[in-house]
């Protein structure tokens, strides 16, 4: 088999040479354009920060460090999130907790935001449940030093409100979905696509919603 | 790990005894060849009937210190039309690392001769221009050699610059009317797609000569490897080609899979096929749109991002991120998929034809883009094979080489699909091969989507290699050791090396393993598609205008993450 050894230009019909196929590019564009007036079509521009982009639950942002019911980090400085990070920007000093049963805590527990690269290695490599990632995504800094953010600032903005939630190990509430609309397609009550676009629908709503 | 047999080529018969030694349970046929024979076995080969290694996909060093010979020059090969692989190695002692050049074979090897350089030390004798191509000017050492240490770091200083200057072949002429003119572009210019340097040089508005200068991009992806864990090289993988991370992370992935003899389960190989195909959708809507943005045709680039935009909150929903997505795992997936994954996937499929098919009435039959682009930059089949391109630029040039059809993997050999050929090589059929392949890409995960989601895991029952699910870990003493023995000692790979490659987006993307059983890879070797194609692109600007270089460029998919790692 010899490859070609000439190229062999495109050759251009009458109507090309004539710029006919232009009519119905400009056509497109009009079409466009009036779908845009007179609001008709969905609109992929988001107006940040008014309108925020509605992002799944498994969204990998801002890391939260949670707690025990007494308020205590669940953290206990076993250091195999800072052994997983591959961006290794996870610092920890453990200290003995004064709970036996606990033995350790960590007494510093640093992310360098302007390292990690939020791939999730360290909620996977926990095994207390300790470290998950929220849907936060709004990290900017003044300086480099700000970057280095602590325990207090990993644990307190943030309550358990699941709408907050990102990257987690378990997703409860999934896998009660998934479980219902297996049930349901197989009642053959659930149009899939349909099913899709509802829901793409009114991540749009929610979001303009928010922005107004 | 897959053995394969090695040809009992009657050629090898005519060489000195002991030049040419087969080795016997590789992944592929693998010769070890004295250096003294190279070019001869090299020149044989290519023209051979019975061989036709046509293609030289990639060059690369390897350093074992422990050896006599230290470094291993290793040559994967490729015959088209025979659809065999073979794999060289010249082993090379450390006091004399000289090799010949092969650039009169194949001309692909001159960017990787000049990275072999940089990386190693390896000196290719007859080389015409052997400078470093990754590193600075001022550099000193070779960063590859297991000796160089991570953390060394060196000033850099501006003295030490290389300048380029280039000049046309023929010299001045006197009957020039224009004064000639030398200009810079980029290395920070939106027009080079990244952080690429071209120096041109100008006779009125065509350019003359020109030198490409790359390496503004290079973070070590290679070394780096060498000091982390196998699973920690995932989310690396995803910064070499940024447009479509998720068929590098499925690449590397396959990779170690082969080398562990393990196999992903069905659900994880279906989900795989079609995000894989989803992401090629994704770099090929950013290329052409791109590309036309370069050409001045702005509006295309808006329809063309618009699909682009519905695939990463797809991608999003799968992993939690949308550019660099680390979505595998070895063994499988991260997560389970989301359980409107396949509701999600069809809404695509409605939507994304209609922004093609827009920007396919703007474009292809406009005569303003076609006096732009058909017949610009074009390239021969045969030069295009010479220089060690792939992809969609190597079919539009008329070659159909597709790994999915040639090698397929996965589920590719179960779908029906073609590959798109077109006959021009040139901007115009670049541009078509993409916008054909779409089509063919959503057909294939139409396809795959009616077949059902495969039951089961996404990720392989084997606790030496898969994270075991938390709620055992939480709960179990035994899963709770092979959490932290993961963790902590990472997979253990057993030693072998492999060469595993997939179609990536925009050609055969590669990953040359070695492992030696540490427990971290040894070597990791990425055969970039773009990089034979940024090497080709002088030769493809020259003669031209410089507003054709700028549409050429677009045309390639040159990704400066990938082609610098």
């Amino acid at each position: 088999m010899a490859h070609p050894s000439t190229p062999q230009p495109y050759k251009y019909t009458l109507a090309e040479r004539l710029y006919l196929p232009l009519l119905s590019g400009m056509w497109v564009t009009l079409r466009h354009f009036i779908g845009n007036v007179f609001g008709r079509r969905k609109s992929y521009t988001i107006q940040y920060p008014e309108e925020r982009r509605g992002y799944s639950p498994r969204f990998r942002g801002h890391h939260i460090l949670t707690s025990r019911p007494d308020g205590s980090l669940r953290c206990v400085a076993c250091f195999l999130c800072a052994t997983a990070c591959p961006a290794e920007c996870i610092h920890i000093e453990a200290g003995e907790h004064p709970d036996v049963n606990i033995e350790k805590y960590p007494v510093v527990y640093d992310i360098d935001m302007l390292r990690c690269v939020f791939c999730g290695y360290c909620v996977d490599a926990c095994p207390e449940e300790a470290i998950i990632m929220s849907n936060n995504y709004d990290m900017a800094f003044f300086d480099r030093a700000s970057s280095i953010v602590t325990k207090d600032e990993l644990q307190k903005p943030f309550t358990y409100d699941p709408a907050q939630l990102g990257y987690r190990p378990r997703y409860p509430e999934e896998d009660a979905q998934r479980a219902q609309a297996r049930e349901q397609v197989r009642a053959g009550t659930l149009d899939l696509v349909a099913e899709a676009r509802r829901r793409h629908g009114e991540a749009q709503d929610t979001s303009a919603a928010s922005a107004s | 790990m897959p053995t394969a047999t090695i040809p009992a080529l009657p050629l090898l018969e005519d060489y000195p005894e002991g030049s040419v030694l087969p080795v016997e349970g590789a992944d592929q046929p693998t010769w070890i060849v004295r250096r003294e024979v190279l070019s001869r076995l090299a020149l044989e080969l290519r023209d051979n009937p019975e061989t036709q290694f046509d293609l030289m996909l990639d060059l690369c060093g390897v350093d074992y210190p422990d050896r006599d010979e230290r470094f291993e020059a290793v040559y994967h090969l490729y015959s088209l039309p025979r659809g065999e692989r073979l794999r060289l190695k010249v082993p090379l002692t450390e006091a004399d690392p000289v090799l010949p050049s092969l650039i009169d074979v194949w001309s692909a090897c001159d960017w990787f001769e000049r990275e072999a350089w940089d990386m190693f030390g390896i000196r290719f004798e007859g080389h015409p221009n052997l400078r470093r191509l990754l590193t600075h000017e001022a550099f000193q050492g070779h960063p590859l050699r297991k000796d160089y240490d991570p953390a060394r770091r060196w000033i850099l200083t501006e003295d030490k610059i290389y300048r380029p200057d280039p000049q046309p072949p023929g010299g001045d002429t006197d009957d020039d009317i224009f004064e000639r003119m030398t200009i810079n572009i980029g290395p920070s210019h939106p027009a080079m797609h990244g952080t690429f340097r071209v120096v041109a040089c100008l006779d009125g508005e065509i350019i003359v000569a020109s030198e490409v200068e790359i390496g503004y991009l290079h973070r070590c992806f290679e070394k780096m490897s060498e000091t982390h864990t196998w699973q920690q090289v995932i989310p690396y993988t995803d910064r070499l080609n940024y447009c479509s991370s998720f068929i590098n992370n499925v690449a590397y992935c396959r990779g170690v899979e082969q080398l562990l003899g393990i196999e992903p389960p069905p659900k994880a190989v279906w989900a795989r096929t079609i995000l894989s195909e989803f992401s090629r959708i994704m770099d090929h809507c950013v290329c052409n749109g791109t590309t036309l943005v370069d050409t001045g045709a702005l509006t295309n680039f808006w329809y063309m991002f618009q699909p682009r935009e519905e695939i990463y909150g797809l991608l999003e929903a799968c992993c939690g991120a949308r550019l660099t997505v680390s979505a595998c795992r070895i063994g499988g997936l991260l997560q389970e998929l989301p359980p409107d994954f396949e509701a999600r996937c069809r809404n695509l499929l409605e939507t994304i034809p209609a922004f093609i098919s827009d920007v396919d009435k703007l474009i292809t039959k406009n005569r303003i883009w076609l006096d732009r682009s058909v017949g610009v930059a074009a390239i021969s089949g045969e030069e295009a094979v010479n220089r060690g391109w792939t992809g969609p630029c190597l079919r539009a040039a008329g070659v159909a080489y597709d790994v999915r059809k040639a090698h397929p993997y996965d589920l590719y050999d179960t779908v029906d699909f073609e590959v798109p050929v077109f006959q021009g090589g040139d901007v115009n059929d670049r541009f078509r091969v993409r916008m054909a392949e779409i089509e063919q890409s959503l057909s294939i995960i139409r396809q795959l989507l009616d077949r059902g989601m495969p039951e089961g895991g996404f990720i392989v029952d084997d606790p030496h290699v898969a994270l075991p699910p938390k709620e055992d870990a939480y709960t179990q003493m035994e899963a709770m050791i092979y959490h932290f023995k993961l963790i902590m000692d990472g997979i253990q790979v057993p030693p072998g090396e492999l060469y595993s490659m997939v179609e990536g987006a925009n050609g055969e993307l590669g990953f040359y393993i070695i492992s030696d059983g540490s427990g971290k890879p040894y070597r990791i070797k990425v055969r970039p598609p773009c990089f034979p194609l940024m090497a080709t692109f002088s030769r493809l600007m020259n003669g031209g205008t410089l507003s054709d270089a700028i549409a050429t460029l677009g045309g390639l998919n040159v990704i400066a993450g990938e082609l610098e790692r």
